[in-house]
């Protein structure tokens, strides 16, 4: 009796935290959302009055939708994360397999090497990969940017999902090879489907940071035509006027796409498909 | 349906020696086991015949045929994995057919062979089913239906009961040793169960610590084991080593099985107190702590009433003891 009490208890205490810690979390989202949709003066009169028929106003969005190409930014941000994102989890599922499948020379040092990328920022590395981009003809083009975020995803990966693989059970590969599977047949039809719920939280550390990046977008491809959305935010952004509407109404557009694929992969998540594979 | 020879098989992982020069003849249509303690290189030694672990030094042959560096789906064999391993995403139908698809058969030979298959384990209703939809039991027959679906020379099974529970296992073993007789084909058995191995077995290889310490039938291992590892484990409950100078024996101790003891409270050659007493209902098994020589175990057939700390006496049948020298090996 005293037990589910003290259990419940402690259960309302956990949500309590989450709670508030959501809460705190949320607020800046909250804030930039609402005074999207208001008017520059109440923006600054009332910052955390919801938008009403007062103070409503959504000339935010109309500057962002006619200044500038936003469109094209949006699909150059959305380029840039899923192909850097679609090459971080194919290169560093197959290179996590290797490691962790295969016994050859060099094994351990090679997975220390593939990980030392998550403790050495790739920004450090920025002098000499714009002069690598530019001897390369690849400066202001969005394939420059896929490649260095695929780079600079690929160290956490691998570390992530070779731990995951070591956990496939042995038998099912071996079945597949006794039954006369190719290796990339067991690795795409057997190995991939059981590390789903890792993938997915690759995919969600590895997309999140590119979305969000301003600083490889600015160095490598600030041209018109290949700007993310981040950079393309900037220019509302002025050394003496800063047009908080555009700005604000800019940001909660880009909270969208990445909040959707976020949803696809939290789902991914949290289905558990292992069952019934092994015992 | 084939015989395997292995001859001076080793298997060393960087400097230590798992396998060390195994040579064996399996004959055609043979039920032949592996049994050894946990580590003892018996899986190892099953995966190297079936091609998932590369041979260090030695041949594999089957059917004549030298298989060493064949890659395991060129070999004509079947394997049936502890943990079952069914691809999860596949009905029971395609895991059962995946090999023959794979081998290119036309799909008339494979629906034949599969269903020919699912007859035999009884696994018609669950087809289209997939694997986690199926309880433990059902999905290790659907992986013994997947190797015989495949016809192969060979069978090797990697201690296919331990995941079962006590009812199903002896289910299961009565099945597979049915299976063997229709079948007629070879099999090789890995288990670290010594109830197992005597009852499917032709022919028993005992390893330990990767050499095979004696191979014959599992009343050849009962009856004339060549030492005291192999007197140990063949047999349940294990065999009792007395120590032969204070029995007035020769060699350094004595074997004797726990069904070769017969107990009394009069009179008998070994004096000791009862210890403890398990009652199986068609079997009383006495342990008794009889000094020097330890802790003895008696077996009875029928229900006895012994109370522990009762002083008893054992006798041993003369007959059935063996002897063993100071390096556990058989004084014949």
């Amino acid at each position: 009796m005293s037990k589910t009490r003290s259990h419940a208890g402690r259960s309302i205490a956990a949500h309590a935290i989450l709670i508030t810690y959501t809460l705190i979390a949320l607020f800046p989202v909250f804030v930039i959302v609402i005074n999207s949709f208001k008017s520059r003066r109440a923006i600054f009169a009332e910052p955390l009055m919801p938008p009403m028929p007062g103070n409503w106003d959504l000339v935010g969005y109309t500057t962002v939708l006619e200044q500038g190409d936003f469109f094209q930014y949006f699909l150059n941000s959305m380029t840039v994360t899923v192909a850097s994102l679609f090459f971080v989890l194919l290169f560093g599922a197959m290179a996590a397999f290797a490691l962790s499948e295969y016994r050859f020379r060099g094994n351990l040092l090679m997975g220390l090497y593939l990980a030392l990328g998550i403790m050495i920022p790739i920004r450090l590395g920025t002098v000499a990969i714009l002069e690598l981009m530019v001897s390369a003809g690849l400066v202001n083009t969005l394939t420059a940017l896929i490649l260095v975020y695929t780079a600079q995803g690929l160290p956490l990966a691998v570390f992530i999902l070779s731990e995951f693989m070591r956990s496939v059970s042995d038998d099912l590969k071996n079945a597949g090879r006794i039954d006369g599977l190719s290796e990339y047949r067991i690795f795409f039809t057997l190995v991939l489907p059981l590390v789903r719920p890792a993938m997915a939280t690759v995919a969600v550390f590895t997309m999140i940071p590119i979305w969000n990046d301003l600083w490889f977008p600015l160095i490598l491809a600030p041209s018109e035509e290949t700007k993310t959305i981040t950079l393309g935010s900037q220019v509302f952004i002025g050394q003496f006027v800063t047009n908080w509407n555009a700005v604000l109404a800019a940001l909660s557009l880009a909270i969208v796409p990445v909040l959707v694929l976020y949803l696809i992969f939290s789902r991914q998540l949290i289905r558990g498909i292992t069952a019934g594979a092994v015992k | 349906m084939g015989a395997l020879t292995l001859s001076q098989v080793t298997k060393s992982f960087g400097k230590t020696d798992v396998i060390k020069g195994v040579d064996l003849h399996v004959a055609e249509g043979e039920f032949c086991v592996f049994v050894g303690p946990s580590g003892c290189g018996k899986s190892t030694l099953l995966r190297m015949i079936a091609g998932l672990e590369d041979v260090s030094s030695g041949s594999v042959t089957l059917d004549g045929r030298d298989i060493t560096d064949e890659a395991p789906a060129k070999r004509e064999i079947a394997m049936v994995f502890q943990t079952y391993a069914l691809y999860p995403h596949l009905t029971v139908r395609d895991n059962m057919s995946l090999a023959l698809k794979q081998a290119g058969e036309p799909k008339a030979a494979i629906d034949k062979a599969t269903a020919r298959a699912a007859a035999m384990l009884a696994l018609d209703p669950y087809l289209d089913r997939r694997p986690s939809e199926l309880s433990g039991g059902q999905r290790q027959r659907v992986a013994i239906g997947r190797a015989i679906v495949r016809t192969p020379k060979l069978f090797l099974f990697d201690e296919p009961l331990s995941n079962l529970d006590a009812a199903l296992r002896v289910q299961t073993r009565i099945e597979i040793a049915r299976l063997h007789r229709d079948l007629g084909a070879t099999m090789i058995y890995v288990t670290h169960d010594q109830v197992e191995a005597m009852t499917l077995a032709d022919k028993i290889v005992v390893l330990r610590a990767g050499i095979v310490e004696q191979v014959g039938s599992p009343m050849e291992l009962y009856n004339n084991p060549a030492n005291t590892f192999v007197a140990g484990f063949i047999g349940s409950p294990q065999m009792n080593f007395l120590k032969s100078a204070a029995l007035g024996e020769r060699g350094e101790s004595t074997g004797i099985r726990p069904e070769h003891l017969t107990l009394s409270r009069e009179t008998g050659t070994i004096p000791g107190t009862v210890s403890h007493v398990e009652k199986l209902g068609g079997e009383t098994l006495v342990y008794v702590r009889a000094e020097p020589h330890g802790l003895l175990t008696v077996r009875l057939f029928g229900e006895h009433d012994y109370a522990v700390d009762e002083p008893v006496h054992m006798t041993p049948d003369a007959s059935r003891a063996f002897h063993f020298d100071a390096a556990g090996l058989r004084l014949r």
